[in-house]
């Protein structure tokens, strides 16, 4: 075994059965589930895949090679992929490589602010329906099906038509269309919860319920929302990627995949490299949050929660 | 001297299949200052309800519910809560999965705004015979009887006069139960805490307790003294049936 | 009295991410037709030897044993189609508690005679007479109406008898009860001990009765196995238990709160690892 020292010292510290300090505690914590998820197939190639998304947005500018995404080159559109442009040109000449590069941004852009906003939302109309019961669930519970009750593209494209073009618009409307299945899953956990006597215990020294709420509850809530959220991710990026092939959300010259495969279409049977290349894009950035999602249900659910 | 806890008429119903069913119906009696109280029943006789009823965890209807001479309701103030802590039965439920035993203990000290978090961290552990290594672990990292003596240490950090505890060792092993009845005992000699126990064994409840009363149905049947439970001076049939059946099988001729 | 069941050093290992764990170690006795308790605390594997006898613990377990025999039928190696043989016709098995035990969508009826049609050929109408009957011999007071209720309409007392009514309704040779009393209520505890000791007897089955309570062992039982870490630490008639030698058995009896024995403090268990050596 020739592992430096520090590093058999630091896998030590986090595994040891007598944390010294609540960070120690937390991070032991964390370590154990990451080694869960690192030994759990499905969770650890769809880890992958999102490592690489994020990597390949946040080195676009170095991973794109010099190869702009907004370059015309009107000489060479619709140029098949060869040694100067890697997945060929589109339309105008703009090279397909460093558009799939840069569109990487734009995709975790929308995925990234759609979570922050539903997964918030979500949680919060959930817990206080769960907690509080009676009249307050009733309204909240009818205000979610409200949302529920629309086909999610549908209600999506009214909001982004209402709002208008551009990458904002679509992800208010695609969060407004998201929220109401992460209310459901709060409020189903928080009711359960609610009767457990850790909760009582902490009513009877008199904390507040949004202390409650948000110290107690939310945490236990949290694994189910984020294994639905990493599931939903793929669902988000196709409607924006919906919303985009339909001129909605980002808008020319934003190099956003759904608007790539979009304008590809229309040359899809000779020139087909211009709509597969993004399609096939959103298609492993789709995959890989699906694969993480399951493994983290898998991490998640068999740990006993006793 | 007024007692520490009065109860007069406790009345407590649910609602079962759409009707109305009494869980306790008209219980009465009192607690004097350092009594352990202990309540003894089977299954469905209320008794845990009793429990639940004092606390203010669920609705009620009383004649009279006092504590420390406090007239109170199901609704209680902040500085109220100071009054009254509560050890459950399941030591597997009664901690919060995500939070460290610091964190468990530390909360009602936040909640209550008292200082010194970290000494009087230290010093509950102590008083209920855990060790530093086990200040920072998780539930799932400790064994039924240290989750009940945290549980013990939760209830006790905010000194209350009063402690309800509810089958406080019926999920545990034998030889953890008798530690935790230990140190149940120690705990109420050196802080003189008034307590009202529920259990359905006899003699655990014969152990701890100066007086017994005994449940069923929801009533209570009878209110004895320790020594006579013990030497089987018993008035009505019921808890003459309950103290045969804690002895054990007796074989029939 | 010739052996009913002989266990020689049984042996169960779990696997485990962790390595793996002997929850059974070198465990030996012998039972005639009599009335052997098992005592323990939880994790001494008490349990796991009961279902190891009656062949209901997962594939993945290890099971060795230097002999295993029922009545001289070698119970090592059975295929699961002979277990099916065996299990509820020559064993059977009493659980903890009947709301887990019993099947919830089957009339109490249906489950009585199960049994008897997967392990006789028999009529229906003397498949009923004969459930009728046993529901008769657990003192079940009205046994045509139980017969047609659902188990979610029984009581803890009457559903256990109903699951004792179906265990023994092929008239076994041997009956594992796992703490079958321990989910009752004190008062009904008794009953349905007064109802296993008469059928027992009056069938002249051998019984293992495996519990945490030592009393009602010490009470109910003839001997007494008391189990710690997966090993017998001490084997004794039950009237002789309180002169046991082992200082596990005698730590373990002194830790009882006893009703008519008040004790200032309760002896605690310091355990010795030399035990489990």
């Amino acid at each position: 075994m020739s592992a430096p020292a520090e590093n058999l010292g630091l896998r030590h510290w986090l595994e040891s059965d007598a944390p010294a300090s609540r960070r120690q505690a937390v991070m032991g914590n964390l370590w154990r589930g990451l080694l869960a998820i690192l030994t759990n197939p499905a969770a650890l190639v769809g880890l992958i895949i999102i490592g690489f998304l994020i990597f390949v947005a946040m080195a676009a500018p170095l991973l794109a090679f010099g190869h702009s995404p907004y370059d015309q080159d009107l000489a060479h559109r619709l140029a098949p992929p060869d040694a100067v442009h890697w997945f060929g040109t589109d339309e105008l000449g703009r090279d397909i490589y460093g558009r799939v590069i840069y569109g990487a941004r734009v995709t975790l852009t929308i995925v990234v602010l759609v979570s922050v906003v539903v997964a918030p939302i979500g949680l919060a109309v959930g817990t206080f329906a769960g907690f509080l019961g009676g009249a307050v669930d009733v309204v909240l519970m009818r205000i979610t099906d409200i949302f529920l009750a629309f086909p999610r593209l549908v209600l999506a494209l009214a909001f982004a038509a209402a709002l208008g073009p551009g990458i904002e618009n679509a992800v208010i409307a695609i969060s407004l269309t998201a929220w109401p299945p992460y209310a459901r899953i709060a409020r189903a956990e928080t009711a359960t919860i609610a009767k457990s006597d850790f909760i009582s215990a902490v009513r009877l020294q008199g904390a507040s319920t949004p202390r409650i709420l948000l110290k107690h509850i939310v945490p236990l809530c949290l694994s189910s929302v984020i294994v639905r959220l990493t599931l939903d991710m793929a669902g988000i990026i196709l409607t924006a990627a919906g919303l985009g092939f339909l001129g909605l959300g980002a808008q020319p010259p934003t190099a956003e995949w759904g608007a790539m495969v979009s304008a590809g279409r229309e040359v899809i049977l000779d020139q087909w490299w211009v709509a597969t290349v993004p399609g096939i894009a959103i298609f492993i950035v789709s995959l890989g949050f699906n694969l993480l999602g399951d493994g983290l249900r898998d991490v998640f659910d068999p740990k006993a929660s006793s | 001297m007024a007692s520490m806890i009065t109860v007069e008429d406790l009345r407590v119903t649910f609602t079962s299949a759409g009707r109305p069913f009494r869980a306790v119906d008209g219980v009465s009696f009192a607690v004097e200052k350092g009594e352990t109280f202990g309540i003894v029943g089977e299954s469905g006789s209320g008794k845990s309800t009793i429990l639940k009823a004092i606390a203010g965890l669920i609705p009620f209807e009383a004649g009279k519910l006092e504590l420390a001479g406090e007239r109170v309701t199901e609704a209680r103030s902040r500085p109220q809560r100071r009054l009254l802590q509560y050890v459950f039965q399941d030591p597997y439920g009664s901690l919060h999965p995500r939070q460290t035993v610091d964190d468990a203990l530390r909360e009602p000290l936040l909640v209550q705004g008292l200082p010194r978090a970290d000494e009087t961290i230290a010093a509950a552990l102590s008083d209920v015979g855990l060790e530093l290594k086990h200040r920072f672990r998780y539930p799932h990292q400790l064994s039924g009887g240290q989750r009940q003596r945290v549980a013990i240490a939760r209830a006790l950090i905010l000194e209350p006069p009063i402690l309800l505890l509810d089958e406080p060792t019926s999920a545990l092993d034998v030889s953890v139960q008798a530690e935790i009845l230990n140190l149940l005992a120690a705990l109420r000699k050196a802080r003189g805490t008034t307590s009202i126990l529920v259990s359905h064994d006899l003699a655990v409840v014969a152990h701890l307790c100066e007086h017994v009363a005994v449940m069923r149905g929801g009533k209570l049947v009878e209110i004895l003294s320790t020594p006579a439970l013990r030497e089987g001076r018993v008035q009505r049939p019921y808890t003459r049936q309950l103290v045969a059946a804690s002895e054990g099988y007796a074989q029939q001729s | 009295m010739s052996a009913l069941l002989e266990v020689e050093k049984l042996n169960v290992i779990f696997p485990g991410r962790g390595g793996e764990t002997r929850a059974v170690r070198d465990v030996s006795f012998t039972l005639g037709r009599e009335r052997l308790g098992i005592v323990g605390e939880s994790g001494s594997g008490k349990s796991t030897t009961g279902r190891a006898i009656l062949g209901l613990l997962p594939h993945s377990t290890r099971i060795t044993a230097d002999k295993l025999m029922l009545a001289g039928q070698d119970l090592r190696h059975l295929s699961e189609p002979e277990w099916r043989k065996l299990r509820g016709r020559r064993i059977s098995m009493v659980m903890q508690d009947p709301k887990y035990s019993l099947n919830p969508v089957k009339s109490v009826g249906w489950q009585i005679e199960e049994p008897l049609r997967l392990h006789l050929r028999i009529t229906s109408a003397e498949a009923k007479k004969r459930a009728l009957t046993m529901l008769e011999a657990v003192q079940i007071r009205d046994p045509e109406l139980v017969y047609q209720l659902y188990p979610h309409q029984l009581s803890g007392g009457m559903g256990q008898r109903v699951m004792i009514a179906m265990m023994l309704i092929t008239e076994p040779d041997l009956l594992i009860a796992d703490e079958p009393t321990s989910a009752l209520d004190v008062t009904v505890q008794n009953e349905v001990l007064r109802i296993l000791d008469r059928l027992v007897r009056e069938r002249g089955m051998g019984l293992i009765f495996i519990s945490h309570n030592l009393t009602i062992v010490s009470s109910f039982c003839d001997r007494v196995l008391v189990m710690y870490g997966g090993k017998v630490m001490e084997e004794c008639l039950a009237s002789e238990l309180t002169k046991a030698k082992h200082p596990y058995t005698r730590a373990l009896i002194a830790s009882v709160p006893l009703l008519n024995q008040p004790r200032a403090k309760l002896a605690t268990v310091t355990r010795d690892p030399a035990w489990l050596a």
